[in-house]
């Protein structure tokens, strides 16, 4: 795959928060493409940096001196153009939010404004970046719920967001998110915050829309079993850094990170409930970003870390296998232990 | 008028009929018995000072020597005559116009003043608020009734000039509110999201900030007519406010000082009209105040 090919080519992110102890690194130096019609599902436990990096793309952290990005982001537009979403000045940017790269969030409940008929929210969000008329928006907006299989879409416009459930009002964020037709959509979590069946029926309709669209998805989550049903590539977070990234089936079926094995050991599954057993969890807590560990930050909580060895460096993140990176110094030991 | 955010969600979902938070703050705001009473009130006053003038047979500055200090209800003056024979209920009617029209105006320019300067001072914060809301409270710090006195002073006083004058010592109330409103609402998720949707500073103040804080905007709004009524007779009372032979409540009691022995009614009457306007107001506040808090639904 050619650079040309690619929608999204970040590289070298970070991320770092004025706080009253100094300068706090909440992602360290991120690299990562993502192709047109590709999902990326990022993937990490709270305080990973997997959010924050989705903000930074959006250039939405805190304006300097509270939050500095350094790195790069390019972004290829419709028209071929190349842009850098780190550099580009604050209107270029805004013109693309909500345009070229769209974001849906994890909360449905409060992501929609109270006070305002949901129709008038979709139509808001074409307005900003489409020349056309209120009647027109509105117009869409409806085309635009019944595209996200929102039931009787013309009445629905002029709900309020306390009249629908949640997965509705997902459908609605959804759909604001869509209405510029977006070459990147990033999801944040946005299926944790509802019940299973309609997590089921949000995951099916993205990936429906995906396949309409040819858009680009990155999904953000902590829940493993959603990777495997929507991602092509994964990258796992812990501490702010890449840990392991490589195709689904790769990574799911032969984890070489001991935290993604972690992490898949954790994943709740009727054979474990079958026997009565309880459910594998990693010891220990994510570490404190203010004193991350000088070598590996999974070395304290790793049941295969080797003191002189891993706790003196920041391991690279090294190719193990073709499209397969992981940043253990170790893994080929931790391989042969599992097998 | 609309409500606030909690009371969106925590509202009792009626599918057969759509409420809308306006609705659901109407019916609220029907509750409350003295707010009732107070809007039945003031649009009586209202239509009364409108209409009333042109229904009776006296004009207010029709000066009558033989009728004067005429008790209620002689010779077809239902609320007797002052010192120079003019007909006081008339004289009532056209100052109850300046004086509500001084107040909605004063309301109109404080509000408006208010809301800008607590929304620029919320949503941008940093030194935007501080430099703000350090002014707010610079001039919370007068004593308003003396600033009023001072300006009024300098200011050949007119309605324009008395309602401008008011206003600038009455809106950093609503600042004050509106600030606070608009900083807790500033990092609600949906604020955010409209931001990922690309929306610009001003939208983001107009359509998502400023409908959320409407309900409390409109509390101090109202509470605000009821201050400057009550300012404006303040000034006037004192003389420098409306002048004579114009007719506004300040000035009537003024006027009246000198025969509270003999002619009490030409005390009484003006004073029973602010009275019946500030508390009216007060008590419309009062009820929007719980008509827009939304912690009543959860009773």
């Amino acid at each position: 795959m050619g650079p040309s090919d690619l929608i999204l080519d970040v590289r070298n992110l970070s991320v770092d928060f004025a706080t009253h102890g100094g300068m706090l690194r909440a992602v360290h130096d991120v690299s990562f493409t993502v192709a047109p019609g590709e999902t990326l599902a990022l993937v990490g436990e709270s305080g990973s940096g997997k959010s924050v990096t989705s903000l930074a793309l959006m250039r939405l952290t805190p304006r300097p001196p509270r939050a500095r990005l350094a790195g790069q982001a390019r972004f290829r537009t419709h028209a071929g153009e190349e842009l850098d979403l780190l550099a580009i000045p604050e209107p270029a940017m805004r013109a693309l939010r909500g345009n070229a790269i769209a974001m849906v969030f994890q909360e449905p409940m409060t992501s929609l404004n109270p006070v305002t008929r949901v129709g008038e929210q979709v139509a808001e969000a074409v307005l900003a970046h489409r020349a056309v008329g209120r009647r027109e928006a509105l117009q869409r907006a409806e085309a635009l719920f019944e595209r996200v299989g929102i039931p009787d879409a013309r009445r629905r416009l002029a709900a309020f967001p306390h009249q629908l459930s949640g997965g509705m009002r997902q459908r609605v964020m959804i759909a604001m998110a869509l209405s510029c037709d977006p070459a990147v959509l990033i999801a944040d979590e946005p299926t944790t915050a509802l019940d299973v069946t309609v997590q089921a029926q949000i995951l099916e309709l993205l990936k429906a829309l995906q396949r309409d669209t040819g858009m680009a998805i990155v999904f953000i989550t902590h829940n493993l079993g959603v990777v495997a049903e929507i991602a092509d590539r994964v990258m796992v977070m812990y501490a702010g850094r890449i840990v392991e990234r490589g195709a689904v089936a790769s990574v799911m079926r032969a984890p070489l990170m001991p935290y993604t094995q972690g992490l898949l050991r954790a994943v709740p599954n009727l054979a474990i409930a079958d026997r009565f057993e309880p459910l594998a969890s990693i010891p220990g807590t994510v570490p404190n970003p203010t004193a991350l560990p000088p070598g590996c930050s999974f070395e304290p909580r790793c049941p295969y870390s080797v003191p002189g060895l891993c706790d003196t460096c920041v391991p690279p993140l090294e190719q193990a296998v073709a499209g397969h990176d992981v940043r253990c110094v170790r893994w080929k030991a931790v391989a042969e232990c599992r097998t | 008028m609309s409500t606030a955010l909690i009371g969106a969600q925590a509202a009792p979902r009626t599918e057969a009929r759509p409420t809308t938070p306006r609705r659901r703050a109407w019916l609220r705001f029907k509750r409350h018995r003295l707010a009732m009473f107070g809007l039945a009130a003031i649009t009586v006053l209202v239509l009364a000072v409108i209409i009333g003038p042109s229904l009776i047979p006296f004009d207010q500055l029709h000066i009558e020597m033989r009728a004067r200090f005429q008790p209620p209800p002689i010779g077809g003056h239902w609320f007797g005559t002052d010192q120079l024979g003019r007909d006081l209920l008339v004289r009532l009617l056209m100052a109850g116009r300046i004086s509500l029209t001084i107040g909605f105006m004063a309301m109109l320019v404080s509000t408006v003043i208010g809301t800008t300067v607590g929304v620029a001072a919320g949503y941008y914060g940093g030194w935007v608020a501080s430099v703000l809301m350090r002014f707010v409270d610079a001039v919370l710090c007068f004593p308003s009734v003396f600033l009023l006195l001072a300006l009024a002073a300098f200011i050949k006083p007119n309605i324009a000039t008395i309602t401008l004058i008011i206003a600038a010592t009455s809106w950093m109330e609503v600042a004050r509110v509106v600030q606070s409103q608009v900083r807790a609402l500033r990092h609600r998720d949906f604020i955010l999201a409209a931001e990922m949707m690309g929306a610009s500073g001003p939208n983001v103040m107009l359509r998502e900030l400023l409908p959320n804080a409407i309900g409390p905007i409109i509390v101090a709004a109202t509470l605000t007519v009821a201050r400057a009524i009550l300012m404006e007779a303040y000034v006037s009372f004192l003389g420098y406010g409306i002048q004579p032979p114009m007719a506004s409540w300040g000035n009537m009691l003024n006027n009246a000082q000198q025969y509270l022995g003999s002619a009490p009614w030409l005390a009484i009457f003006p004073g029973l009209m602010i009275t019946l306007a500030v508390t009216s107001f007060n008590f419309i506040g009062d009820g929007l105040r719980d008509a827009v808090d939304a912690r009543i639904d959860l009773i």
